[in-house]
């Protein structure tokens, strides 16, 4: 089996956003990078599914020169090889995004055979397009199914578990397809001491594809007002407990 | 679609721009196939000539949307809190799960939006109005329906559920450990609510994640929600804003969580919480 | 590992107007000055931090708490020792046992030498254990590419954030101490070089004591108040990996043993259920305070920052190498990383005591969890008590030159340290780092003459010269090689030869190094007998040597005071004490202001000429009077040599006929000229500081502050108490006469080695701080509990000896009396050979009278 997951590199978030200079940015200076959550479980199912079945897990990424972090984290998770799209760092949109991923993705199967899955997170953490993968797996023209929580290969077929309110819908798409998922797919492992460094020897493949003109054109940034209200406190310790009981009678949760 | 609230919201939205605004509404593709209704969508569009085309920012919302701009080679707004016409379109659209807010250009004959849910309140039309239903028949390709629903497993137990719960008391890092639940899950029994927990528990293995009320999570808008030893990471805070309440439990009176919260307790939530649940039983 | 304590919040409340005393950070060293500040009897004590409690979001908080108990450094173990009786009382110490384990044989000699320091300093139990016995302790432990390992039973693992709270709520409790959390400060008022307001997010506190215990923060709070504390925040990388099969079900944080793997300058450390990988193997990442954020954009604490892999991957090596079993099982995943910070200094002591800059500021910085509630006590007792029982001299916020708190300097050596933090560091090794700063005027002189330069306060100082190699010849047997690679590092055979030069003709020394400083008005000679031993009400034109006492009657310094004027006193004293020196006179002015203190120490110049031929070449140079009679002992004047009018004073260090001449700096090179030209005849030899600081003071049991003379020993015990004590008042004088009525608890003595040769056959050289222990091994200690070490220890070329000193208890300190020394583990015969101060070489002191 042959699984390419595809991930994006995001800051690492505190508790309050403070954007660069030019507000097109979140300001990253004390930030972090990683994996965007829904993603970190794409890399694990794709690990899971090659120790399973066997066969090549890729990991792509679009990002920049040190997004090879991130690449270099999945594949200490177990992901053989990497694809890295670089870019100077600034915003690519989905359309765009998409359509390097899509060049990015022929070339590498026109070398090794077919993906039999294309695993992408549901959105991304920073700017939640929600388009990518469906974007991709038109343009390869395979079947997509978004927001699963239950990835399972049945011979040439994969079995998917998308939430819904009250429960799971269950769609059947033949193989090669793209998924998206999210959060809760499984809970993914951390890396091994060994797993950390054999990432270091893993191949990482790099290419920097020329951005195409945005069509959805980031304008800038901006806080949402309405953080700040200050908390009424209803005292410290244990001793508040009387407090707390009488707020919760008052608004009539009690 | 439905008359929803995520419905209304984004009809409040379309009438913006002016000129008719049709809603459809798909019947005739039962069990959903995405690929299907996006192709009706593609039809309909042409066939109407419409100068936009709005949806509710719901998963099927935003997937079917994808499709749609993926088939017609549009860009696609998400999860959109605002839209201004004009060629071309500008946006206020959510990033970190409303966290922040992004000012956008949609350059596209047809911008096509979704409408993040909960965020603005629908306006009612100068009720009630005629509706002028116009039937509406596609061909389809098979090639539409491979992605389709093909069964479905219910999944909600007897367990209040952490989407539709009226109050939630949720856990983070300050709990401290997978036991340290116990106290949580004691308050929220008394109370009859769900308990809810932070994305650091669900890391750490301390609750499934069907328990994680965050960006990646659970959204829910309970009327009130109980954080107990979560600082307020953004990732959480979007999964619970939309809560009427906030009590926050916590022993860093400087959390980020203070600032979204309506009532704090400032100390050990390891004292508090079972103070709290002695203190309502005895009430009792 | 973040550890939150299981402690309860403390009572917060609002700030009040007026304070006794404000402690800045709620760390574990504010936490602890404040508690022992109000345990002395100080009221109304305000402890802040800005930050939320019991982790306001510091280096202790992400601390991984274990402490180690031996360290080269006297001063540094006291204050671990200290903290780990405090961490004891409260109960939130684990022991665990700790083993530095080594890979290599230079660790192995090291491990040796740590063995020494743990006799010096009184640690026990410990010892040098096998590799097979180090798997005995630490199974998981691949013994196979260790040597051995020095094992420390008392190591142990605290949890430092309860103790804060501890030590804050016992404090709070006896109604002396308030506490305010959440409340930044954002001003410190200032007023005639005086603290007088401490401005925060929450209102002001009128306070003339402020003690700044901010962590890496210090220096942005310093700042505030116009004063510098020089640190710099760093990264100390550490991952956490689990879930360990091995610990699984463990009851406690810790069962193992902390193993600290020195040559690869890393640790592992049991940490429940886990195992945590500590590293000060990596490049040295260095930030400034305004580079951490604030506690709201923080995605973890403000001092956790994002952990950066390629830092990290050699030790990720280096832990599976030597915990193959756990480090290596692929189902253990590193849970944790983070680059945690932490606060390094120049010179890696602490910054502790009163700033300099700012009266009634007080510093307690660049603290370690491991010494924390010590220093906080003993920074407590200076506050109280004007000193503490552990001597600081090595912390004192004061030892700063100007130099040495510039942020490059800071940088500079901070990097350059860091990879040493568990290093094999030499006691003669030299910073590399930010080198020729302060030069002196005949620098260029010296450069020619092959100097080989040791820094000194900034200053480059010729320890030897290359170009004197001639004289080895000259002097043959007399001059004792050494083939051990260890002690002929930072060490030449020259030094020696120097030395016998200078004793049989003459010596010319650059003591440009001294710290000088005028004090001058009519309160001056009331102000130089406030700090002063010896009497110094003498004629005008005499110089006196003298200690400077502490409170307690401990040495404090010692130095060397001109009478220059009836109200002109000239303070000259070693570069290494010399800015807390400055401290000490500039604070014990005479208050009505009548006495002023100038700092010549840039304006002049010293160079020092010794030996018999000594007179003969100044007088080449001067028509001045230079005979016995005409320049006696102990006198100082202005005389001409050449066109350079010189202050002349005849006094001696190396115990040799001779003077220290004082010129403006920028005549300095004419009168090294003029002194070389006209020594020419007389086979005068340029001496580096290994004769003046070792050989030439040892041979005549000068002592050396910092060596010998240190707080935690008096007058008495050094053997040098006058006749007579002055009638007039000082510091430390109560104490003084009372050790005077005392039978001394110790005294110093003078040893010689008597046999050198170790079991391979090879003669070693001790470099001091070596344990003294009776002939078959056992410790001696004096009935305070103060074990005997070599305070000193150095070549005697004159003796034909290798020289030790050491404080020793009276029943040892008898002539003659056979004692041995633990180098390297093994131990060497050495006998008493003076009791006292009477000198090894010419006892009658004829030639310096001469």
């Amino acid at each position: 089996m042959r699984v390419l997951v595809c991930v994006k590199r995001v800051p690492f978030t505190g508790g309050k956003m403070v954007l660069a200079a030019d507000s097109m940015a979140l300001e990253t200076k004390h930030l972090g990078f990683t994996i965007s959550p829904h993603e970190e479980c794409g890399v694990e199912e794709a690990v899971r599914l090659i120790e399973a079945n066997g066969g090549e897990s890729v990991v792509l990424t679009l990002g920049p020169a040190e997004a090879v972090e991130q690449l270099r984290d999945a594949m200490a998770l177990g992901i053989d090889r990497a694809i890295h799209l670089r870019t100077d760092g600034s915003e690519w949109d989905p359309d765009a995004t998409a359509a390097v991923i899509v060049d990015a993705i022929r070339t590498d199967e026109s070398a090794t055979g077919l993906f039999d899955l294309i695993v992408f997170g549901s959105e991304s953490a920073d700017s939640g397009g929600y388009q990518v993968g469906l974007r991709v797996a038109h343009a390869l023209g395979r079947p997509a199914v978004t927001g699963l929580k239950g990835v399972k290969p049945e011979g040439g077929s994969v079995r998917c578990e998308q939430e819904v309110e009250g429960g799971r819908d269950v769609y059947v798409v033949p193989m090669p397809a793209v998924v998206t998922v999210k959060e809760g797919l499984n809970l993914p492992r951390y890396p091994s001491v060994p797993g950390r460094m054999r990432a270091g020897r893993k191949p990482v493949a790099t290419s920097a594809p020329a951005r195409p003109a945005a069509r959805l054109e980031l304008v800038r940034l901006v806080v949402p007002p309405g953080q700040g209200r200050r908390a009424e406190v209803l005292g410290s310790g244990a001793a508040a407990a009387p407090a707390v009981v009488d707020m919760l009678r008052k608004i009539g949760v009690v | 679609m439905d008359q929803s609230k995520a419905s209304m919201e984004t009809l409040t939205l379309a009438r913006r721009f002016g000129g008719p605004v049709h809603s459809v509404r798909i019947d005739a593709i039962e069990p959903f196939a995405p690929d299907a209704v996006a192709a009706i969508l593609a039809l309909v569009a042409d066939n109407l000539n419409a100068s936009a085309v709005f949806a509710a920012g719901t998963d099927r919302g935003n997937d079917v949307m994808a499709r749609l701009a993926a088939r017609t080679g549009q860009p696609f707004a998400a999860n959109c809190v605002d839209a201004e016409p004009g060629s071309p379109v500008s946006v206020t659209r959510f990033r970190w799960g409303g966290s922040l807010l992004e000012s956008a250009l949609l350059h596209s004959p047809r911008p096509l939006i979704t409408v993040a849910p909960n965020t603005f309140s629908a306006e009612a039309e100068p009720a009630p109005i005629e509706v002028d239903v116009k039937p509406f028949v596609a061909q389809l390709d098979e090639t539409d329906l491979v992605v389709r629903v093909s069964d479905h497993i219910d999944t909600a137990g007897g367990r209040v559920s952490l989407a539709e719960a009226k109050v939630v008391v949720s856990g983070g890092r300050g709990v401290g450990s997978k036991e340290g639940f116990a106290i949580i899950e004691e308050l929220a029994g008394l109370l009859g609510a769900a308990v809810g927990c932070s994305r650091v528990v669900t890391s750490a293995g301390w609750r499934p994640h069907t328990d994680q009320v965050g960006q990646t999570g659970t959204k829910i808008a309970p009327d009130l929600y109980i954080a107990c030893g979560i600082s307020g990471a953004t990732q959480h805070m979007a999964g619970c804003k939309a809560a009427k309440r906030i009590l926050a439990i916590n022993s860093d009176a400087e959390a980020p969580i203070m600032l979204n919260a309506d009532y704090a307790v400032v100390g050990d939530l390891r004292e508090i919480v079972p103070a709290i649940s002695a203190e309502l039983r005895k009430s009792r | 590992m973040r550890r939150t304590s299981g402690a309860g919040h403390s009572t917060v409340s609002d700030p009040p107007t007026h304070a006794r005393a404000v402690v800045i950070g709620c760390g574990i060293v504010g936490n602890s000055v404040a508690y022992h500040l109000c345990r002395l009897g100080w009221r109304d004590v305000v402890l802040l931090d800005k930050g939320p409690l019991p982790n306001p979001g510091g280096s202790t908080g992400h601390a991984s708490n274990f402490i180690y108990l031996v360290d080269h450094s006297k001063e540094m173990t006291a204050l671990t020792v200290d903290s780990v009786d405090q961490y004891r009382e409260m109960g939130v110490f684990t022991q665990s046992g700790g083993i530095e384990v080594a890979r290599t044989k230079e660790r192995m000699q090291e491990l040796t030498r740590r063995m020494s320091s743990a006799a010096s300093w009184g640690i026990e139990p410990v010892s040098l254990i096998s590799p097979a016995e180090v798997k005995e302790l630490v199974p998981f432990i691949d013994e196979s590419i260790i040597r051995g390992g020095f094992y420390t039973p008392g190591v142990g693992v605290v949890d430092s954030l309860r103790a804060g709270t501890i030590m804050r709520e016992r404090a709070q409790a006896s109604g002396a101490l308030q506490v305010i959390a959440n409340t930044e400060v954002i001003a410190i008022d200032v007023e005639h070089g005086r603290v007088r307001c401490v401005r925060t997010t929450a209102g002001e506190i009128a306070a003339e004591t402020v003690v700044i215990s901010c962590g890496v923060w210090s220096p942005r709070v310093a700042r505030m108040a116009g004063a510098h504390i020089p640190l710099t925040p760093a990264v100390h990388q550490m991952i956490d990996v689990g879930p360990v099969p091995r610990f699984a079900g463990a009851k406690g944080d810790i069962e193992v043993p902390i193993v600290r793997d020195m040559d690869t300058n890393m640790y592992e450390r049991q940490a429940g259920g886990d195992l945590e990988i500590g590293s000060y193997a990596h490049r040295p990442i260095l930030y400034d305070p305004e580079d951490i954020p604030p506690i709201e954009r923080a995605a973890l604490s403000p001092t956790e920052f994002p952990f950066t892999q390629p830092d990290f991957e050699v030790q990720m090596q280096h832990a599976l190498e030597l915990m193959p079993e756990i480090v290596g099982d692929e189902k253990v995943g590193v849970k944790y990383a983070i680059n945690g910070i932490l606060s390094l200094t120049p010179d890696g002591m602490p910054v502790l005591g009163e700033s300099p800059d700012v009266r009634g500021l007080w510093s307690a910085a660049a603290v370690w969890v491991k010494e924390g509630p010590g220093t906080g006590k003993a920074l407590a007792e200076w506050m109280v008590h004007g000193e503490s029982e552990i001597d600081l001299h090595s912390s004192d916020i004061a030892r700063f030159h100007e130099h040495q708190k510039t942020r490059a300097h800071v940088r500079a050596r901070a990097a350059e340290g860091f990879n040493k933090t568990y290093g094999i560091v030499h006691p003669s090794e030299q910073w590399a780092s930010n080198r020729n700063v302060r030069l002196a005027p005949f620098h260029e002189r010296e450069r020619l003459l092959e100097a080989m330069f040791f820094e000194a306060a900034g200053w480059e100082r010729p320890m030897w010269y290359e170009s004197n190699s001639r004289l080895l010849e000259e002097f043959g047997d007399r001059i004792t090689r050494r083939t051990s690679e260890w002690e002929s590092r930072w060490w030449s055979p020259i030094i020696n030869a120097e030395h016998l030069a200078m004793r049989e003709r003459a010596g010319l020394f650059d003591l440009s190094a001294f710290t000088i400083f005028d004090i001058i008005g009519p309160g001056a000679l009331e102000s130089v007998q406030k700090v002063t031993l010896r009497q110094m009400e003498v004629p005008v034109g005499r110089n006196v040597y003298t200690p400077v006492l502490s409170p307690n009657g401990g040495f404090k310094s010692d130095l060397t005071v001109m009478r220059l004027g009836d109200d002109h006193f000239r303070v000259v004293t070693g570069g290494a004490a010399g800015m807390s020196d400055k401290k000490w006179f500039a604070d014990h002015l005479a208050a009505d202001g009548t006495a002023q203190l100038f700092d010549l120490t840039s304006a002049m110049t010293t160079v020092g000429l010794w030996g018999p031929r000594a007179r003969e070449i100044l007088a080449s140079t001067t028509g001045d009077d230079v005979t016995n009679d005409g320049f006696k002992f102990g006198s100082c004047r202005t005389i001409d040599v050449g066109t350079v009018r010189v202050l002349a004073s005849r006094i001696s260090y190396v115990g040799d006929l001779g003077w220290e001449l004082y010129v403006p700096i920028e005549q300095g090179m004419r009168l090294w000229d003029m002194l070389w030209e006209a020594g020419r005849p007389f086979g005068l030899a340029a001496c580096g500081i290994g004769v003046y600081g070792t050989t030439g003071r040892l041979e005549k049991c000068y002592r050396a502050h910092g060596n010998e003379l240190e707080t935690e020993y008096n007058v008495v015990e050094a053997g040098m108490q006058a006749p007579r004590v002055k009638s007039e008042d000082f510091v430390g004088k109560e104490a003084h006469l009372r050790h005077r009525d005392e039978e001394p608890a110790a005294v110093l003595c003078t040893l010689t080695v008597d046999d050198h040769t170790s079991k391979s056959g090879e003669k070693r050289y001790m470099l001091g701080r070596e344990p003294i222990l009776t002939r078959d091994g056992k410790p001696v200690a004096d009935r305070r509990g103060r074990h005997s070490y070599v305070t000193s220890a150095g070549a005697g070329p004159s003796v034909g000896k290798h020289i030790l000193m050491a404080y020793l208890p009276p029943e040892q300190a008898v002539l003659g009396e056979r004692l041995a020394v633990q180098y390297m583990g093994e131990r060497y015969p050495v006998t008493v050979a003076v009791v006292g101060s009477t000198p090894l070489f010419d006892p009658e002191n004829a030639r310096v009278r001469s």
